[in-house]
């Protein structure tokens, strides 16, 4: 089984987001990880080589930094990896994104196509689906189960009040939600194999696009930071006298039950 | 002449989900203004009874986008008939909830359609240079990013809860049209299979207007009925933090935060969370938080609007009772 | 010279951090209070080649350097430090003289399933009459035909019971001393091999520490390690290179009491300002990060020796003796900045505080590392 896991990096959920002097944001100081839902992706697509064989290929769209993230799945046990990297896609948008990743996986056999669904960074949630259409094949959003048989999967979404068990002809893109699995450490042989696993970089010329004519469906975001919340009043007193005077100020004050 | 905002109406157990009545309610305002006819577009099967609300709620014209292939939602058929329909009427705007469907539903169409989409939209703003201008967090809400679209129809999923329901009109007519679905074999290619709804009386988390969530200070799962008790007072949906998911107290759909839900509900309030900055990244919308816990120098004290410094197992059974006598 | 260690070895500090804290953490408390061997994590630690970190890949190790079996150690260390000695007396102890002295045989038989962590090592070397002074060895062997015979007993046996294969040092010919001392390797479930009682210690409490004892136990000639006669030496050696891992789990101690120590530092308040901001505190916290970072360029130092295959008698002796000395200190000064929370079992300085004294006293006394230092640093003048 040929599977394709698409990976971003991304900043950690630890790190501060700080604008610099032209209103972008500054990453220079910032720990990059493998986006976490990319994560499950991976997780489930060893799975799937574990059972079925075949082999496992990343697939990520990056700068310089790139290949890090691409080594920890590597040192997970992915097989190989495709960046595609080009002074021109310094600032995609989704639709950006979804084209370059379907060019690329298009030079590549799949029979099914894994990402997180969501990167935690722009949280926009798009590239996945925008992708798999790119592709013309169909897509499941948020699995938190999966399984695999005959041209099939079968996969548990979560939607809005609970689950739905959607079957789907392969190949496709499934987009991983927590709970799908827990992701494997590297061990330490994957870790030192990783460096010897094959990447191939590509420009956007390799991948069959003319960066000329590539231009945003969407405008250059205008970016800024949140108003800091204050901390508000401390309700004093005694537990029942503050439980009374604190449901008191949600009904009077802030009028919010 | 203008052609139209299209707010794509969900429904969920024969009623209109209130995300959509909640964006047929901000669009009225901007479609005054624009000068466009504001449309429902309510695609599924036997959905004709819904048109009254969404007229009620703002709409000039409901379109009712009736068919066996609609009954379960699936990316595929509604992309297919959706898109069509958009092609034909070419309207200014597309907006969704940002909801399971339209999280999965809004992308599609956008690709098929060639043209951009903002996602998870807190704000929204008529300009006329740029027609719509999204506000959406990015980082989890550690930032914002403004844009718009540079083609039409400009596409967007908006948060719920983010903008206020206006009072319906039930006197209010709109013109009633039906639409085939029309839809390509190939996108037929994914079928539902099952449909596990939670058999739970509370509200869906990201729609809550009230919710009342458990952290690490919760100590384990056999105390979360502290939390239930306390949110079936004021009709509330029951959240949780990572570490009391990640601890296995509570399922994982209850997770606010960064990497769970993001939620803006009216009042949040926070029980024995110390409020970590990928908490706050989902909660932090709310607009009035409150805080209980017994560590005085928890971070949460620092975002929330009122705070109690004490133990919950104490405070919150009490603020319990004081609910019900409100309610 | 080069500071930096390199993207494996970073990579492999981050894993085996996330499976500290993600996996050894939980239930620590417990395990110390019951002093209860974590039979399930050391499976873990094998899955993740945290068992045969240095030894080659045709033996089923993971072939890196030593720099990664200090890392591995130390932040296995940071979170528990009875884990940590497990990996460590089986790696250093165990597998790693079978490595260096054993036969192919020996090691496609014994060491690579101890490599793969399918196996748990432990070494008995220690005796009531023979501690600093191994050549007070009064376990003896005999040879029979194609057989030794062994009796006697060890004690202080670390990973005592647990264990399935065990080097065994004994005296073949008193009159020669220690020259007359040979290793063997013996197999848990061997007739005659049994297990005395469980130590109860202060520290490192979930570590299991047996006695060993002998009576006619029959190993097959092909379980000596090296020669006959060459015991001591191996022991010796084993020793050299055991230090490096006794060192990397005392850094690992500090490290761990450290940040505790500093965590708190920054949320207690007295006096309306955080512990931190207090210029005492300070100038603890500052000893406590001072002597790590001196320690651990002592423990990156030996591991660089016994990568690069240099003798590292001196240097494993001084990083294991001032690793051992900095862990004392800097825990004792964590449960002094906790105060009265760090003496209680709600903190884990106090846990710190009892898991350090031992690298002061196992695998050599700090005395004894002063003594080896002294040996080796007379000679070079």
């Amino acid at each position: 089984m040929n599977i394709v896991v698409c990976v971003k990096q991304t900043f950690d959920t630890e790190a501060k987001i700080v604008l610099d002097g032209s209103g972008n944001i500054d990453g220079s100081a910032v720990k990059l990880v493998i986006n976490p839902y990319d994560e499950y992706a991976i997780e489930e697509a060893l799975k799937l080589k574990e059972k079925f064989g075949g082999d496992v290929t990343l697939v990520s769209m990056g700068g310089e930094r790139a290949p890090e993230a691409l080594k920890t799945g590597f040192a997970m046990g992915a097989d190989r990896g495709v960046l595609v990297t080009d002074p021109a896609l310094e600032d995609p948008d989704e639709w950006a994104c979804a084209e370059v990743l379907a060019k690329a996986i298009s030079q590549i056999p799949y029979d099914i196509i894994l990402t997180g669904r969501v990167a935690i960074d722009d949280g926009s949630g798009q590239v996945a689906v925008r992708m798999a259409d790119a592709l013309g094949v169909p897509s499941v959003s948020c699995i938190v189960e999966l399984s695999v048989e005959d041209g099939k999967a079968v996969a548990r979404r979560e939607i809005d009040g609970g689950t739905e068990l959607v079957e789907v002809c392969l190949p496709a893109v499934l987009t991983a939600q927590k709970g799908l699995n827990i992701p494997r450490l590297p061990s330490m042989a994957g870790i030192m194999k990783a460096k010897n696993k094959e990447l191939k970089k590509l420009s956007l010329a390799d991948v069959g696009i003319d960066a000329s004519g590539f231009s945003r469906k969407m405008s250059v975001p205008k970016l800024s930071l949140p108003n800091p919340r204050k901390g508000g009043k401390t309700v004093p007193g005694e537990p029942a006298e503050a439980a009374k005077e604190l449901a008191r100020l949600l009904r009077e004050e802030a009028k919010a039950i | 002449m203008a052609k139209g905002i299209w707010i794509i109406v969900e429904q969920s157990k024969s009623e209109i989900r209130k995300v959509s009545l909640e964006l047929l309610s901000t669009a009225r305002a901007i479609a005054d203004k624009t000068g466009d006819p504001l449309v429902a577009v309510i695609p599924g099967k036997g959905v004709s009874g819904l048109a009254g609300t969404a007229a009620a709620y703002g709409a000039d014209k409901v379109v009712l986008i009736d068919d066996d292939k609609l009954a379960d939602y699936t990316t595929g058929a509604y992309t297919s008939a959706l898109s069509k329909l958009i092609r034909k009427e070419e309207p200014n705007a597309v907006l969704l909830g940002n909801t399971a469907i339209g999280k999965d539903l809004a992308p599609r169409l956008a690709h098929r359609l060639g043209v951009g989409m903002a996602s998870d939209c807190v704000g929204m703003e008529y300009d006329e240079e740029s027609f719509l201008v999204f506000k959406r967090p990015i980082y989890g809400g550690k930032a914002f990013a403004e844009l718009s679209a540079c083609e039409r129809p400009a596409i967007a999923t908006i948060r719920p809860n983010t903008f206020p329901l206006a009072a319906p009109d039930e006197a209010r007519k709109a013109e009633i049209a039906n639409e085939s679905a029309n839809i390509d074999v190939e996108d037929l290619r994914a079928i539902v299979r099952e449909v596990a709804l939670a058999a739970s009386a509370r509200p869906e988390l990201i729609e809550a207007d009230i919710i009342v969530s458990g952290g690490r200070g919760m100590k384990g799962p056999e105390n979360f009925h502290i939390i239930e008790e306390c949110a079936d007072a004021i009709g509330a949906a029951v959240g949780a933090s990572r570490a009391a998911v990640d601890s296995g107290w509570i399922e994982q759909k209850f997770q606010v935060g960064q990497t769970g839900k993001t939620v803006s509900p009216v009042l949040y309030i926070a029980c024995g969370i110390s409020g970590s900055i990928q908490h706050l990244a989902g909660m932090g919308t709310s607009k009035v938080i409150v805080a209980i816990n017994k560590d005085p120098d928890a971070n949460i004290f620092t975002v929330c609007d009122y705070g109690i410094v004490g133990d919950l197992f104490t405070i919150v059974p009490l603020l319990t009772e004081e609910f019900k006598k409100l309610v | 010279m080069n500071f930096d260690l390199n993207e494996d070895h970073l990579m492999m500090r981050e894993m085996v951090r996330n499976f500290a804290e993600q996996e050894i953490a939980p239930g620590i408390e417990e395990r110390d209070e019951l002093e209860e061997f974590p039979e399930e994590l050391w499976k873990k630690c094998g899955e993740l080649g945290l068992a045969g970190v240095t030894f080659p890949e045709e033996y089923g190790g993971v072939g890196a350097d030593y720099i990664s079996y200090g890392i591995t150690i130390e932040e296995i260390s940071r979170v528990d430090a009875s884990l940590g000695v497990t990996v460590s007396a089986h790696s250093s102890l165990c597998a790693n003289p079978i490595n260096i002295f054993g036969t192919d045989e020996q090691k496609k038989k014994f060491l690579t399933p101890l490599a793969t962590g399918e196996k748990l090592g432990a070494l008995g070397l220690t005796e009531s009459l023979a501690g600093t002074d191994a050549s007070g060895t009064q376990t003896t062997a005999v040879r029979d035909g194609d057989e030794y015979v062994i009796n006697g007993s060890k004690l202080f046996i670390t990973n005592g019971y647990y264990a399935d294969t065990y080097i065994v040092t004994a005296q073949m010919d008193k009159s020669k001393g220690h020259k007359g001392i040979a290793a063997f390797i013996m197999e848990k479930g061997t007739p005659g091999f049994t297990f005395g009682k469980k130590e109860k210690k202060m520290g490192i409490r979930s570590s299991a520490t047996y006695e060993l004892s002998f009576e006619d136990v029959r190993i097959p000639a092909s379980n000596l390690l090296g020669e006959e006669g060459q015991g001591f030496k191996i022991a010796m050696v084993t020793l050299d290179y055991g230090r490096i891992g006794i060192a990397s789990q005392a850094l690992g101690i500090a490290q761990g009491a450290y940040e505790a120590a500093i965590k708190y530092s920054k949320e207690r308040k007295q006096f309306g300002k955080t512990l931190s901001e207090f210029q005492v505190t300070q100038f603890k916290l500052a000893d406590m990060a001072l002597q790590i970072e001196a320690a651990r360029l002592l423990v990156y130092q030996a591991c660089q020796l016994a990568t690069e295959h240099k003798p590292v008698s001196k240097h494993s002796a001084m990083a294991k003796l001032f690793a051992a000395e900095t862990c004392n200190k800097v825990a004792t000064q964590a449960v002094q900045i906790l105060g009265g929370y760090g003496y209680t079992r709600e903190y884990p300085v106090e846990r710190y505080m009892r898991d350090a004294k031992i690298t002061e006293i196992y695998e050599g006394t700090s005395e004894a590392q002063r003594m080896v230092i002294a040996s080796h640093i007379l000679k070079e003048f």
